[in-house]
């Protein structure tokens, strides 16, 4: 049988995407550009016994997204710009309580209210580091409708599996393009569900690293109940202030991303013409599309340029681009923003090759004349 | 009546962190008289706080207890309700988290008349900073930061409660403590938001900074201050001044969140 195909656009994708996830929970409040994933998830949801609530405010999305997590729930959210910095706060008491949820984030220019119907990239470092303390952040750049569809499947995967909030950014192009998808069949992509305990009741710590670096969840509601709090705690969830057990958590927590295994099992690339490029260009979300017509443009002028895409933005592919950058002449990295991930190009390649950014915040997409120019300009 | 307030308290937890004489420990024995006057089974019930002294409660009873960030209480718990709404959950903590920086979340959990109880506990002031002014200070009163008397007029929680649109509003202090245990269960038992306002005190930050000599005067103005509705009605306007309303102040029956919202999904698959 012929497989389902539609063409939709970038936030429907999200929405059905986490349908297909088994996402069961949405806690929400209006944004451009992303309401469209609200509103779709508004009719999805409840067909499949899943509950939508536009709760009163931004950090109240948040919150009921924890606790609808806490309680069992496979959660999500949707927000952009200002949003996204409400949400912050509760970012972070995810990342420390360890609750598996999805945020997304498509972003729209900014600081502030900034250009609320033109698109940007400029929340890419805010990802990383914008709920205070020390943390680790997974955060996904897909760049076009299907791969969003995918990629919030895959969102709601590593968010069970590292028991953690990850949030995957897309633009408002993205977002609100309309593309051709092919809907993947129920099973074709892999859906990952958290583990849950296995210890009778009374033996169940919520942070126990007996089990290695992510502790089973139990559900509020269940067999199992437990505390969990914002608060440094033990692994019995408890408030704790001492030195040994708060340093051994905050860095186990980090560790769950970032260690070279798991940040492998996290990372995901496109590598495109890379083999011989001499010239790269790192692009991502919206941005990669222009790159890829210009690498196909100045291969036909003779210059021997490649794409490297990162899918996954956080962890950053540090060994990949340290490679790539002692392979090629150039990087240009073209963002819509004033230069945010050419610094960690810039960090990990060390000075290896020549580095060029190409930089919009006005609103409109980078073309590739934009990207052909500054090639040229550095190589 | 006995209760089994052995069955509630989560094994190791205690000593709690609040300072002697403060109103906190009351609620705390009120609520759990009132968990076991319902029959309400640990694995069901869940307890929500936010940020402050009155928050730290959730973590002494054995139940999923959540201990979300400042003012969150009420969102977090509009979460756990949707996801389980055959749980019973719970809501604490105090003025401050629930009224200034978690008003907005306060009044659109009322709004909605989703299926929880909020015991809110009002002793007037940030007790965990140290002793800031809150929402519920009363005007003229002196806290760490109005050294010269507080300039802001205060909330009526409970109005507020009515106002916004919980269906089951009460209000007692730390003195009437066999009152506190009473409402906390017909708020439990009551389909909707039941908002519990207990007010009680914090010596420690409060009272010391203005002229109470020590927690039996705080006590006896609790004592002398509230007034029964079912005696307020007989009294003037006169007579009511300065005076607290206790007892239920108000109830109503509507339509609950989450029985709406089952309303949605069921319209939802019959498209």
């Amino acid at each position: 049988m012929a497989k389902k195909v539609a063409v939709i656009q970038g936030n429907t994708a999200c929405a059905l995407g986490a349908v297909y996830a088994g996402c069961n929970f949405f806690g929400g409040y209006p944004i451009t550009p992303s309401t469209e994933v609200a509103e779709v998830l508004s009719e999805e949801l409840p067909k499949v016994g899943g509950k939508f609530i536009q709760m009163e405010d931004e950090i109240a999305a948040m919150a009921s997204v924890i606790g609808a997590s806490l309680a069992g729930s496979k959660a999500l959210t949707a927000t952009s710009g200002p949003g996204v910095s409400l949400k912050q706060e509760l970012i972070g008491y995810a990342c420390i309580a360890e609750v598996p949820c999805v945020i997304i984030n498509v972003m729209r220019g900014g600081p502030s209210t900034g250009m609320p119907t033109g698109p940007g990239q400029s929340d890419v470092q805010q990802a990383k580091w914008g709920t205070h303390g020390d943390h680790a952040t997974i955060a996904l750049v897909p760049s076009t409708i299907p791969e969003i569809f995918s990629e919030t499947v895959r969102a709601f995967n590593l968010a069970e599996q590292y028991r953690m909030p990850v949030q995957v950014l897309f633009d408002e192009i993205v977002g609100h393009m309309r593309e051709p998808i092919e809907f993947p069949e129920p099973g074709e992509l892999e859906v990952i569900n958290r583990t849950a305990p296995t210890v009778p009741p009374e033996k169940y710590k919520p942070y126990d690293t007996s089990f290695g670096d992510v502790p089973p969840l139990a559900a509020f509601g269940s067999n199992y109940r437990f505390h969990v709090t914002g608060l440094n705690k033990a692994q019995d969830g408890f408030p704790t202030t001492k030195a040994e057990y708060v340093d051994a958590e905050e860095r186990r927590q980090v560790r769950k991303v970032e260690s070279p295994e798991n940040a492998a099992n996290i990372e995901k690339n496109e590598e495109f013409k890379c083999d011989d490029a001499e010239v790269l260009i790192f692009a991502y979300g919206s941005t990669a599309r222009s790159a890829r017509y210009a690498v196909n443009k100045l291969r036909e002028q003779g210059i021997k340029a490649g794409m490297f895409r990162p899918i996954t933005l956080w962890p950053f592919p540090e060994k990949r681009v340290a490679a790539l950058g002692k392979q090629v002449k150039a990087i240009v990295v073209p963002e819509m923003n004033l230069g945010q991930m050419i610094l960690e190009v810039e960090r990990v390649t060390k000075g290896s090759c020549a580095l060029g950014g190409v930089h919009r915040v006005d609103g409109e997409p980078i073309n590739p004349d934009q990207i052909m120019s500054k090639v040229k300009e550095v190589m | 009546m006995s209760y089994d307030y052995d069955k509630w308290i989560r094994p190791g937890k205690l000593p709690h962190i609040w300072c002697p004489g403060c109103g906190h420990g009351i609620v705390m024995k009120g609520l759990i008289r009132a968990l076991d006057i319902c029959g309400l089974e640990k694995n069901n019930t869940a307890i929500v706080s936010g940020i402050g002294c009155a928050s730290r409660l959730p973590g002494y009873i054995d139940a999923c207890t959540l201990h979300t960030a400042h003012g969150r209480a009420a969102a977090f718990a509009t979460g756990v309700k949707m996801a389980k709404p055959e749980m019973t959950v719970i809501c604490c903590g105090g003025d401050g988290d629930g009224t200034a920086i978690g008003g907005n979340h306060f009044i659109h959990a009322c709004r909605r008349n989703i299926d929880m109880t909020y015991v809110l506990m009002n002793n007037h002031i940030y007790g965990m900073t140290g002793g800031q002014f809150s929402p519920c200070t009363p005007t003229g009163a002196k806290a760490s930061t109005t050294p010269y008397g507080n300039p802001d007029p205060i909330f009526d929680i409970s109005k507020l409660a009515i106002g916004a649109g919980a269906t089951f509003v009460a209000r007692t202090t730390a003195f009437h403590a066999t009152q506190i245990d009473k409402l906390i269960a017909e708020g439990i038992k009551h389909k909707g938001m039941a908002v519990i306002e207990v007010v009680d005190d914090c010596p420690t930050t409060y009272g010391r900074r203005n002229k109470f000599r020590s927690v039996v005067d705080m006590m006896k103005v609790l004592k002398d201050t509230a007034v029964p509705v079912v005696a307020a009605a007989k009294m003037t306007a006169e007579q009511l001044e300065g005076k607290i309303l206790t007892g239920v102040l108000y109830q109503e029956n509507k339509p609950e969140y989450c029985e709406q919202y089952a309303k949605v999904i069921a319209k939802a698959k019959g498209a």
